[in-house]
């Protein structure tokens, strides 16, 4: 950002304020400091949070769009975007049949309980099953074993002390562009907490929370794990996910004390754009941290991305506690015009700290599917180990894979092991497929869960089966 | 069962079937003969729907219906099996499961219930004895890290499995030892019934003392040169191929 928009930012009149309507519950585009203002006061945030916004939002005015990844597209417009609306209640539909059409075939291609296809597609279910009734067992069960699983905006409110003391902890605004972005304006998302010597009792699941509200293209996550406790978390569903907001910056925090382990589990398959020019799908630049603060703590990133049209992440693992494990498993497929840029970054600063990176990119069409990850080895990191795979398939002639992966030792005890795989789904092996009766759909989705059997292996069970048909459900048309 | 009339095909402007005619009745074994290059290959595959090449003239018909219209994965629900020469390797896609695939799309085809993997299973488990293959096959990835003579006898096992109302084997049997071999001739002959026929390809005669076959052919530069019976395979291993395609012949 230039000098003079920084000036024209910071002088910008007291245009819109407090002073909004409040029958309107959408701020005016663009941002400012008042904008700033304005969400942390329509959230009735402590002071605390205010101040983190504000430092933020200062620092971020400082910062310049980053241009590194490989990912091209159009300017994105800051000042064009609505960074504050009231928390909606989804509209509720009567019935399935007022339900595009389109959006339910694809719910029975991935075999998703009609329960389920009524809550993704905002129907109002049956009494027994109704939402809210569920969502509160659920509470009610966490709640008996001690578990925290809120909006991060309850947090806030609620447990004012544990924000305080992590949010910005994993990931300082001063990170990065997005990061910084995101401190300022953060929506809301999830909160989990566990307690010291437990083991939450179910999966949690971003999806029971994002039912009731929606969290807005700057979502903020928090997750603390106490000594000797369990969380297994997942994000997002395989359902298409719409939205109209473009782009999106996430801020994901996780951390664990000693002996703790946090399982991150993330689906993410939203509009990707118009198949045939890549227009209007979702940009979606996230920062994912884990700090490994304690000794012998664990945490583990799984992701299967196939949605959005550009897709920058890096979930990363700090190994500060002695023995502390981060791993990152990862299946990213790209088609049509799609680009992804992802990997992950493992950096290692206690002793005999261990990572593992599993990362297998498919491009298909005309898309391009990077690899990008970094294994750094401090100085203090004696013993250290790493092993990092990176597989890529081409589907096509058009598509593109690229791996880069950057390695930094400063300790010589390391020890580092890399592979690398590149592979082409062959006419000849499809040929093979359909001497024996096996359509193409059906033997590309055969080959492609092969390919990715490692990763789809570190889902939660049920999640692995739906992840195996959405991907094949991604695949439909694109070859043959 | 399977009649081929006046078949041309060519791949990238390279005329390489010139006229082929052929008809194969129920119960009958056909061995097709002849020199590297004459086409054995690019006939089978043409017959199985390769889209690499182009058929450029010619009709090949299944049970009366022309078949070049359909596209592979119909070609072969609907009879026709292809022991490929060089069967290419999966990796990832487990052995059983790709077996259970293909079976379960012909039951399915066929209006018949399709098997679970535990029913399939039993299926597997009767055929795997058959080409005497161990176990162990059906966990491993399709063809992957196979020898070569693994590979052969994998393409039997999924014929086997798959009960086709023709099979075309392309030289199925070179490469193996005596023993692989007999284990192949094996799983032929367990096919053979009046109802099935077996186009086999080959380079020896060898494999046809374990195979009666019904009649020889012998193609050259894309057509059938010589047709005979048994004898005349025999013939061809004294002799050699060149009395049928100097120029004069050919
Ligand atoms: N993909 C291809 N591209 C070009 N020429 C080919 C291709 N496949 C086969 N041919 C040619 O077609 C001819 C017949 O090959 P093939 O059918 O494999 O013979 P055979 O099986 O009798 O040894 C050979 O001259 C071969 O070089
Ligand atoms: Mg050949």
């Amino acid at each position: 950002m230039s000098s003079e928009m920084i000036e024209k930012l910071t002088n910008q009149e007291y245009k819109f304020g407090f002073q909004t309507d409040i029958e309107s519950d959408v701020a005016p585009k663009g941002l400012s400091e008042d904008i700033v203002r304005l969400i942390s006061e329509r959230k009735n945030e402590p002071q605390f949070m205010l101040d983190f916004r504000l430092k933020a939002y200062r620092h971020w005015l400082k910062l310049t769009e980053p241009k590194w990844s490989k990912a091209r597209y159009p300017k994105i417009d800051f000042q064009n975007i609505h960074y504050y609306a009231a928390p909606k209640t989804k509209v509720k539909l009567d019935s399935l049949d007022q339900v595009d059409p389109e959006l339910l075939k694809t719910f029975e291609k991935l075999g998703i309980p009609l329960f389920e296809q009524k809550q993704l597609a905002g129907v109002a279910v049956d009494a027994i099953f109704d939402s809210v009734s569920v969502a509160t067992t659920y509470k009610e069960k966490l709640l008996e074993a001690g578990v925290v699983f809120c909006p991060m905006s309850e947090a806030v409110e609620k447990y004012p002390e544990i924000v305080k003391k992590y949010l910005g902890s994993v990931v300082p605004f001063t990170d990065n562009y997005y990061a910084a972005l995101n401190s300022a304006v953060f929506s809301d998302g999830s909160f989990v907490y566990i307690p010291k010597n437990t083991i939450s009792p179910m999966e949690l699941s971003s999806y029971f929370r994002i039912n009731t509200e929606e969290s807005g293209q700057f979502e903020r996550t928090l997750i603390v794990c106490e000594e000797n406790s369990y969380v297994s978390y997942l994000e997002g569903c395989t359902a298409p996910k719409f939205d109209t907001n473009q782009l999106h910056a996430a801020v994901v925090e996780l951390v664990a004390m000693d002996n703790a382990e946090i399982k991150y589990s993330t689906v993410q398959n939203w509009y990707a754009g118009d198949p045939k020019t890549g227009k209007g799908g979702i940009y979606n630049f996230v920062t994912k941290r884990g700090k490994c603060a304690g000794k012998k703590s664990k945490i583990s990133w799984t992701q299967i991305e196939t949605g959005s049209a550009i897709t920058w992440k890096y979930p990363s693992c700090l190994l500060i506690g002695e023995e502390s494990v981060g791993e990152f498993y990862s299946v990213a497929l790209t088609n049509h015009f799609q680009q992804a840029d992802t990997g992950s970054k493992m950096i290692h600063i206690g002793p005999n700290t261990v990572s593992t990176i599993i990362s297998k990119g498919i491009s298909v069409g005309e898309s391009e599917n990077t690899y990008r990850g970094l294994v750094q080895i401090n100085k203090s990191a004696k013993n250290a180990r790493n092993f990092t795979q990176c597989d890529s398939m081409l589907v096509g002639h058009k598509s593109k894979a690229n791996t880069l992966p950057y390695i930094i030792v400063k300790n010589a005890s390391a020890k580092l092991e890399h592979e690398a795989s590149t592979s082409k789904v062959s006419d000849d092996q499809l040929f093979y497929f359909r001497q024996r009766g096996i359509g193409v759909e059906d033997a590309m989705a055969a080959i492609i869960s092969g390919f990715c059997k490692s990763v789809f292996d570190k889902l939660p069970t049920e999640f692995s089966v739906e992840a195996n048909q959405l991907l094949s459900l991604k695949l439909e048309n694109s070859v043959g | 069962m399977l009649t081929i009339h006046n078949l041309h095909a060519q791949i990238d402007e390279n005329k390489i079937l010139n006229g082929i005619s052929l008809t194969v009745k129920p119960g009958e074994v056909h061995a097709i003969m002849g020199p590297n290059g004459s086409g054995k290959s690019t006939l089978a595959k043409v017959i199985s729907g390769d889209s690499h090449y182009e058929v450029t003239d010619g009709e090949v018909t299944l049970e009366g219906k022309n078949i070049l219209d359909m596209d592979p994965e119909t070609r072969a629900l609907s009879g026709i099996f292809l022991a490929f020469q060089y069967p290419v390797e999966i990796p990832g896609v487990n052995n059983a499961e790709f077996l259970r695939m293909a079976y379960n799309a012909k039951q399915k085809f066929q209006g018949k219930p399709e098997a679970d993997p535990m029913q399939f299973d039993a299926i597997l488990q009767s055929k795997l004895e058959l080409v005497e293959m161990s176990p162990d096959f059906a966990d491993r990835a399709v063809n992957f890290g196979f020898s070569g003579g693994e590979k052969k006898r994998n393409e039997i096992l999924q014929m086997a499995v798959l009960n086709p109302k023709i099979a075309i084997l392309d030289e199925t049997d070179s490469g193996l030892d005596i023993d692989a071999l007999r284990i192949v001739a094996e799983g032929v002959n367990q096919l053979r019934s009046p109802d099935n026929a077996i186009i086999l390809i080959t380079h020896y005669q060898r494999l046809l003392n374990f195979i009666q076959p019904d009649f020889v052919h012998v193609l050259a530069n894309g057509q059938i040169v010589k047709s005979g019976d048994k004898s005349l395979a025999l013939e061809l291993e004294a002799r050699g191929y060149d009395w049928l395609v100097s120029p004069v012949n050919g």
